[in-house]
């Protein structure tokens, strides 16, 4: 289709394409090549220390359980927060997209998207003070309920599923939101007409045509779940030691980049291979 | 009239002159730890002319790889002794001249004559402060408070413990918990042991010095590990907590300053060394909560009722501490794999 193209319109091509590309190469290859290169060496080349080149960083994986068990815990984690933003999130978009109109979806939409406006530092110690037992949660709950209830999930999973939950509910919303709004009302009038339910309707139509939106949206959730450490680290307690936090700690505290590089590259990789395998599988489904 | 005029131009040239050989040091250091207090910082360059600019890191490794990356820039630096001899060892830090350093007389030999501030056959960090990392308990949860390090895992305080999270001083602590020596521990597998059934009394890992602070005042925790320096200054502040020294003992480390050996302004360093351990300087730190300071004329002049010297002045409980030694890498790396094992089973 390029070989069709006039000189004049190839220029034009390059001149809107170069911004976003000189920019990927910028600000994702070349960190991501030093990591890449990080990766590879037996210690960090900074000052004096010597180093070479070895793939000690890559074995180390495979030389104790601990990291096959943390990425499998952080992909478990993935999972649960992905399913909880798919339920929660996918509802709230149809009903934003099909049901409301006017004023009040502005204001909802704000609402979805306000999360992003605050740091998510700030968005995780406020669920702290809510969680924390004798807090914001258990003090009103019990002002409410007639009997006495004892809520303190704060170092606890759910506290880190709730806590990731909030942070990225917004992209299942938006995303799904955009493709069930580009479904054609006279489809699902027709589909009515010719006496289906509301579950098959769901099903045969709305879900099928809205699922490049709700798959976007999930990878979205997925891919920076599996990888968290923030949230864990702060609303899991003893139970907060994932992945993402044994590869804060190569970098943070033990000064050993070279594994936290190794580790993030397989993580890396295992995130594409589950991508990779599902892929196929949903775009089946879509058909 | 003239006569004025040039002794006015005199002094003018006098004072200038003094300016002139005023230098600017640069200190390497914990934020928040001693050296950058507005009042120290000011209080010294009134006294000497010279000026502090400083500069942080947030763990010992991060401390080596700026003094390796950033030769010159630094001219004063924060040494913990137990890494003293590695800096010594890369050629990092340079000898101190004791000359110049006069409160350094006041030190007691053994802290001096420390072997790992020694490094190399001479001294290359002056001892400024050391404290013990042991353990607090908050007041209000005990009618009367532990003396023995198995509180940790007692039954009725399960749920409300914390360690840090840090391995070297995970595996340590529980070194003192099974009767052995924390620079030299024997039996890894009885710390293996005893740090799993510790897992479960645990509610979280605490990292900083504020998140204890608010754990304790959230009544999250009944006993946790700390630093001494940092209990005093959570008494002072009035949380409920009390500071322990269990019968079985306590990890004791020693902070020393060092001149790195590229520095270009030792004159102005050791004259900033110098003040740090001066008597003036700690009492007034002190009452903002310090660790205890090597200087024994600093120590005596606090008031009786001074964390400082009612805990760590006593001399059984300083009989108790086992000071740290310089760790090798692999077997720091071993405590790694072993601590992240015992997390990653959680």
């Amino acid at each position: 289709m390029s070989a069709a193209l006039a000189p004049r319109d190839r220029l034009r091509l390059l001149g809107l394409l170069t911004p976003a590309y000189l920019w990927l190469t910028v600000a994702i290859f070349l960190p991501l090549s030093a990591m890449l290169f990080f990766s590879l060496l037996s210690d960090v080349p900074f000052g004096d220390a010597p180093w070479h080149v070895t793939a000690d960083n890559y074995l180390a994986f495979f030389q104790t359980t601990t990291y096959a068990k943390l990425l499998w815990k952080s992909i478990k984690l993935g999972l649960m927060v992905t399913l909880a933003c798919v339920l929660v999130g996918y509802p709230c978009a149809y009903v934003l997209a099909k049901t409301i109109r006017g004023r009040a979806r502005e204001a909802l939409f704000l609402l979805v998207i306000l999360p992003f406006w605050s740091n998510s530092l700030v968005r995780i110690f406020s669920w702290a003070i809510v969680l924390r037992g004798n807090g914001v949660l258990e003090v009103g709950l019990n002002a409410i309920l007639p009997f006495e209830v004892d809520v303190n999930l704060m170092f606890s999973t759910p506290a880190i599923v709730i806590g990731l939950v909030h942070s990225y509910l917004p992209y299942v919303i938006l995303t799904s939101y955009l493709a069930l709004q580009a479904i054609d009302d006279s489809l699902i009038d027709a589909a009515r007409s010719m006496g289906a339910g509301k579950l098959t309707i769901l099903r045969r139509i709305v879900l099928p045509l809205s699922l490049p939106g709700l798959v976007a949206g999930a990878v979205l959730v997925f891919v920076p779940v599996v990888g968290s450490f923030m949230e864990p680290r702060i609303l899991g307690g003893r139970v907060g030691t994932y992945y993402g936090t044994v590869i804060e700690d190569q970098f943070v505290a033990v000064f050993n980049w070279p594994l936290g590089a190794a580790l993030s590259f397989i993580l890396l990789a295992v995130v594409l291979l589950i991508l990779a395998v599902t892929s196929p599988v949903l775009r089946r489904a879509q058909a | 009239m003239t006569r004025t005029m040039f002794h006015a131009t005199a002094m003018a040239l006098a004072v200038a002159g003094s300016t002139a050989g005023a230098d600017e040091i640069r200190v390497l250091n914990w934020q928040g730890y001693g050296t950058d207090a507005d009042w120290a910082v000011a209080a010294f360059t009134q006294a000497t002319g010279h000026t502090v600019v400083h500069e942080y890191f947030n763990s010992e490794q991060e401390m080596l790889t700026k003094l390796r990356t950033n030769p010159g820039a630094y001219d004063v630096v924060l040494i913990n002794a137990a890494f003293t001899p590695q800096a010594q060892a890369e050629g990092l830090i340079g000898p101190i001249d004791t000359a110049k350093i006069a409160n350094l007389a006041d030190v007691p030999a053994d802290l001096t004559g420390n072997a790992d501030l020694n490094a190399g056959g001479a001294l290359h960090g002056v001892p400024w402060t050391w404290g013990l990392t042991s353990f607090a308990v908050n007041t209000t949860a005990f009618d009367t408070l532990p003396t023995s390090i198995e509180v940790f895992w007692d039954p009725a305080h399960a749920g409300k413990v914390s360690i840090r999270d840090d391995a070297l001083e995970a595996i340590q602590f529980a070194a003192i918990a099974t009767g052995q020596d924390i620079n030299d521990i024997a039996d890894l597998d009885a710390v293996r042991d005893k740090l799993a059934a510790l897992m479960p009394q645990i509610r979280t890992y605490w990292g900083s010095e504020n998140d204890w602070n608010q754990f304790m005042a959230a009544g999250d925790l009944d006993v946790a590990t700390f630093w001494s320096g940092s209990a005093s200054r959570s008494m002072e502040s009035g949380l409920p907590v009390q500071f322990i020294v269990p019968e079985e003992g306590a990890i004791g480390w020693l902070d020393g300053l060092s001149i790195p050996a590229s520095s270009t302004r030792t004159d102005a360093a050791h004259a900033f060394i110098d003040w740090m351990i001066d008597p003036e300087f700690y009492v007034r730190w002190a009452a903002e909560g310090a660790p205890a300071s090597a200087n024994a004329k600093a120590a005596a002049a606090l008031p009786e009722d001074a964390f400082n010297k009612r805990v760590l002045g006593d001399p059984e409980v300083v009989a108790r501490v086992q000071f740290q030694r310089p760790v090798p890498d692999e077997t720091r790396e071993a405590y790694l794999a072993l601590w992240q094992e015992l997390k990653a089973a959680q």
